[in-house]
């Protein structure tokens, strides 16, 4: 059996977070009812014309900046002419020779190896509308209506080098460009929503071969899980095609979700011929160095600096922190919570576990979490000051989730302070062992497992508030 | 012959148009007439020179973010051919 | 004399004077129409109720002793491809023949401040492609001066109803000549600004980096007043100048003492009528006697450009007409299973022969495999027709051609496309150029056709091609004959 390379390239379209249209006036507010944010401009009306909404360039460039780029200080627009309902124009204003930025990169970890995945250009374009299908699918509607709210708004497009070598390297990747994004606050990255789209071109090749094989272009990638799926079915798909001794088309084809496959889009596609040439109706834009300065001077902690932050100001391992800084919700909670927190250790654990636990559970986001910050911070104290047992501490949190009471106030009302009076502890100490003579003998014969079954009798007498670390010293001194 | 009728069905394809076959004939001819009168242009030596992509010498030209009323709905499907679901109906989008 | 035969600036005064009301002129203009328009065919929609009621709003300002704009009251008529808001613009074609645009044309907002009339719409070559008007939709437009010639295009309808006095004032486009050369074939002034002069919005789009609006007029005091409302930067085109716009009627003034007027060789040579070369000659002769200097010029490139626009400007129509595909307005074929069949039988059914053809010839010039060749070798060719431009404006102050190598010739749609094409020679290099240009008659053929002269001025300096446009005007009576049309004059 022949081993095969994965090969994988992703083109990722970002909607950008302007208020208006990338050449228009009109609002990028998303869900309204259709055709009710359009102008003669993004409709494609005779006689109209595009003007460049200067929050585009700004945010193209940050975008640029956060993944490493060198901003080009020339730039043109271009006309890429191809015919379909959802484009107002029958053309798209992109850019073709002349992008915003070239030669970037995404530092990404997968199973502890570091990998830079290199980016080979962003460019400024012009969103489509939407076809709203008469039928499930466009393939089984007889008619559709065309909304054109979307037309027009800015997106950018990021095209990566054919880098990846696997579904999980292409993943991280997905993960930390949609963090990265979101941090540099130029793109909401609501993939569901589709304001971050991803198509990826796959292709393998024999190992030890010196040209990638014709690769494939996958459309309709909404979530990373469908990401890493596809990939992985079509990688497959390709390697059975090469095995049987057949050649791989290069298509366009779409992940079906349902039933796990990519399907074909095109029947008689015939290769497009985008006839691209330099926009007349608008004039280049000339960026210099204090244009992108100012434009530097707005970056945010981005996360890999956040990252290595929590491991030098926190302690974190590598893992952790990379887990709490890819979204900015969590970064921004995790940083809120360490404000009062007297354990940042225990406060990324408590995110990383229970936390997240939870939120996968419930299907929803940090953003959407119930528990404020201050509140998670209070739990991870009153543990760290022992008046909470780790174990209450569960309890106490599944109360808090239910409407963000206050953990202290609540460890009050359960009445689940952790006993740790000498004296009282003393107390169960000496009744325990009276009562467990077996026991004792046992422990006192070699066997220290029994002193787990005494603490499990004390935990119970005090229904689980004596602070077990007190108890196992008392009854080992109590023993010996 | 610059242009073959094969050609210009193939042309007029990714144009979005048909040729009528009363047509197609004379549209060939008159088509490769202007294609070879645009040999000439061979002659001129074009090394070094710039495109003239734009007529102006001007850049940068840009607008704020800020949202400005566009059309209103009606407006905008009011020479609609056909609509559905607030939207301009079209039949079928894929052949 | 009768009202339709005087100018905006004459009339201007008799309103002022209240020797006329803006509802008698505007009833006089729709008159005329009534009687000529059978014959002339320049107008494709008319307006009479909205004009007649901004007409009336005009005459109660001035009972009122307000003061109004030069333009006010007085009617005019605007080709139909700019966008008027509420009426009917068909670019003289089927594709759009039952669209009314949601929106005014940015010249057409700045006329209505100024409280103009507008009589209606104006005939045209369909999309502003072709020079002869025969193109349209709506069948040609004839020439006022011999009803059996054409009126020249694409902006024909405006020019006849010049001539036939359908009409005090107009605006046409100009793509490689649209505005000039139809003014010469009526013998009247026809102005194309300087590229980015005149706002774009709202005018549709045909070749996006050579389209202008101008005026086209009787005399060239008109076509100034008509300048300085249309021009101006406007925030709704990225290619409109930011530059400041003089009072264009502060350089009618008759001197051209020490003007340098150049002539460029290859606008004299074989191609051009040998009566049009006796007018042109008579013509530079008498600025000469005015005071000013002729130079010998060339402008080596000039064989070049008719092709080279011939690239351009198709390539870029084709983006631009691509929009035009039966699903958000215009022509729709409502038979058709799928958007594609329905797209490519909408194009191919509301599109004329003429606009199909350039659209093909677009695409082709643009696909793979051909860019290079095509395309960019014509971009490059025309930097060299600028540059040729640039260095013959070292040694004059003006250029002097004819505005048309021959006159208005016969409505019989026989002659072969590049031969028509080829008749463009002497206005498409103002456009590859972006220079401002100017017709105005100076002349007649045997025949009594008239015959038309171009003044072409550098960059932004339409001030010099007007003062030496007026210059002449005011020393001749061209502009005072009247087209022989409905007899008597």
């Amino acid at each position: 059996m022949t081993k095969y390379i994965t090969v994988i390239g992703l083109e990722v379209h970002a909607e950008l977070k302007t208020k208006t249209k990338a050449f228009c006036s009109c609002s990028t507010e998303f869900g309204s009812t259709p055709n009710t944010h359009v102008c003669p401009v993004c409709l494609g009306m005779p006689g109209a014309l595009p003007v460049l909404n200067k929050q585009v360039v700004d945010f193209a460039i940050k975008a640029g900046l956060a993944l490493n780029c060198d901003i080009q200080k020339f730039n043109k627009f271009d006309r890429k002419n191809y015919f379909y309902p959802d484009l107002s124009k029958n053309y798209q204003i992109s850019q073709f020779d002349k992008p915003i930025c070239l030669g970037g990169h995404i530092d990404i970890v997968v199973d502890g190896e570091h990998k830079r995945i290199g980016v080979t250009r962003i460019h400024m374009e012009e969103d489509a509308g939407k076809l709203n299908h008469s039928g499930a699918t466009i393939s089984t509607s007889d008619s559709s209506a065309v909304d054109y709210n979307r037309a027009g708004v800015p997106l950018i497009e990021i095209v990566s080098e054919p880098d990846m070598r696997s579904a999980a390297e292409a993943r991280a990747y997905m993960e930390n460009l949609k963090a990265i994004l979101e941090y540099t606050d130029v793109c909401d990255c609501k993939m569901q929503e589709g304001s971050l789209r991803c198509d990826a071109n796959i292709s393998i090749m024999p190992e030890g071969a010196k040209e990638f094989g014709t690769r494939a272009e996958i459309k309709n990638l909404n979530s990373f899980r469908a990401l890493e799926r596809a990939i992985n079915y079509e990688v497959e798909r390709q390697k059975e095609i090469l095995e049987d001794g057949g050649h791989v088309v290069q298509e366009t084809r779409t992940w079906d979700e349902g039933n796990g496959v990519t399907l074909s889009m095109r029947s008689k596609e015939e290769a497009h011929d985008y006839r691209y040439f330099p926009e007349p109706d608008l004039v280049p834009v000339q960026l210099d160095d204090a244009w992108i300065e100012r434009i530097r001077a707005t970056m945010p902690e981005l996360p890999a600096q956040r990252q290595a932050r929590l491991m030098a100001e926190h302690g974190l391992p590598e893992y952790d922190a990379s887990q709490i800084v890819s979204t900015k919700a969590m970064a921004e909670y995790f940083d809120e919570a360490v404000k009062t927190a007297k354990d940042s250790k225990a406060v990324a654990n408590w995110l990383l576990g229970d936390v997240s636990a939870y939120m996968n559970n419930e299907g929803i986001t940090i953003s959407e979490f119930k528990v404020a910050p201050a509140h998670l911070a209070e739990l991870v104290n009153l543990i760290k000051d022992g008046v909470l047992s780790s174990k209450l501490a569960k309890k106490v949190f599944a109360e808090m989730i239910k409407n963000d009471e206050a953990p202290k106030a609540l460890v009050k009302k359960l009445g689940l302070e952790q006993v740790s009076d000498e004296g009282a502890i003393l107390k169960l100490v000496e009744e325990t062992l009276a009562e467990n003579p077996q026991s004792v003998a046992d422990y006192k014969a070699g066997k220290d497992k029994a002193i787990g079954f005494l603490v499990g009798q004390i935990m119970k007498k005090s229904r689980g508030k004596a602070n077990p670390g007190m108890v196992t010293k008392m009854l080992k001194e109590k023993m010996s | 012959m610059k242009v073959s009728a094969e050609d210009v069905k193939h042309i007029a394809q990714l144009s979005r148009l048909t040729v009528p076959a009363s047509e197609m004939e004379v549209f060939t001819e008159q088509f490769n007439q202007i294609l070879n009168y645009a040999d000439i242009l061979e002659k001129i030596d074009t090394t070094g020179i710039e495109p003239t992509p734009y007529v102006l010498p001007v850049s940068n030209v840009l607008r704020e973010d800020v949202v400005k009323e566009g059309v209103s709905h009606e407006e905008a499907l009011k020479n609609a051919p056909a609509v559905h679901n607030d939207g301009f109906k079209v039949p079928r989008v894929i052949d | 004399m009768e009202l339709y035969k005087l100018t905006a600036h004459e009339l201007h005064d008799k309103l002022v004077n209240k020797e006329v009301s803006s509802v008698e002129l505007t009833n006089a203009l729709y008159e005329r129409i009534d009687a000529v328009e059978d014959q002339v065919n320049a107008y494709v929609t008319l307006d009479k109720e909205n004009a007649l009621a901004q007409a009336a709003k005009v005459d109660a300002k001035i009972a009122a002793g307000e003061a109004i704009a030069p333009l006010a009251g007085v009617p005019g008529a605007i080709k139909d491809n700019i966008c008027t808001k509420g009426l009917l613009t068909t670019c003289s074609s089927k594709m759009l023949s039952n669209v009314v645009p949601i929106y005014d044309a940015h010249v057409i907002k700045n006329l209505r401040a100024d409280e103009t009339v507008f009589l209606g719409k104006t005939n045209m070559d369909e999309f502003a492609m072709g020079s002869t008007t025969e193109t349209s939709f709506y069948g040609p437009t004839h020439n006022p001066w011999n009803l059996e010639r054409v009126p020249g295009g694409s902006s024909g309808g405006s020019a006849a109803a010049i001539a036939a006095g359908e009409a005090i004032w107009t605006l046409g486009s100009d793509t490689g000549g649209s505005i000039r050369q139809p003014a010469s074939f009526n013998g009247c002034v026809g102005i194309k600004p300087t590229y980015g002069r005149v706002s774009r919005y709202g005018c549709v789009a045909f070749a996006s980096s050579l389209d202008q609006i101008g005026p086209i007029t009787r005399d060239v005091t008109d076509a100034a007043i008509v300048l300085n409302t249309i021009c101006g930067k406007d925030e709704m085109d990225s290619t409109s100048l930011d530059v400041e716009v003089p009072d264009f009627t502060k350089a009618l003034r008759s001197d051209v003492k020490g003007l340098r007027i150049g002539l460029p060789k290859e606008y004299f040579g074989e191609g051009i009528d040998p009566e049009v070369k006796a007018e042109i000659a008579k013509a530079v002769k008498k600025y000469e006697e005015l005071g000013a200097e002729i130079v010998e010029v060339s402008l080596p490139h000039t064989e070049y450009a008719v092709i080279t626009y011939y690239i351009i400007a198709p390539a870029e129509a084709s983006a631009n007409l691509a929009r035009y595909d039966g699903v958000r307005y215009g022509y729709r074929n409502m038979n058709a299973a799928s958007a594609p069949e329905m797209t490519t039988m909408s194009r191919t059914e509301g599109f004329g022969l003429e606009v199909r053809r350039r659209i093909m010839l677009g695409t082709y010039v643009l696909s793979s495999g051909y860019y290079d060749a095509y395309y960019n070798k014509a971009m490059q060719v025309r930097t060299l027709i600028r540059r040729d431009f640039e260095a013959a404006f070292e040694k004059c102050d003006v250029l002097l051609t004819p505005t048309s190598p021959v006159p208005a010739y016969k409505i019989d749609g026989k002659m072969d496309p590049l031969t028509i094409y080829m008749l463009d020679v002497t206005t498409i290099p103002v456009n590859m150029a972006g220079l401002p240009g100017i017709s105005i008659p100076c002349g007649f053929a045997k025949d009594g056709m008239p015959i038309g002269m171009q003044l072409i001025g550098k960059v932004l300096d339409e001030e010099t091609i007007l003062r030496a446009a007026y210059t002449f005007e005011q020393a001749t009576e061209y502009h005072k004959v009247f087209a022989p049309l409905g007899g008597k004059q």
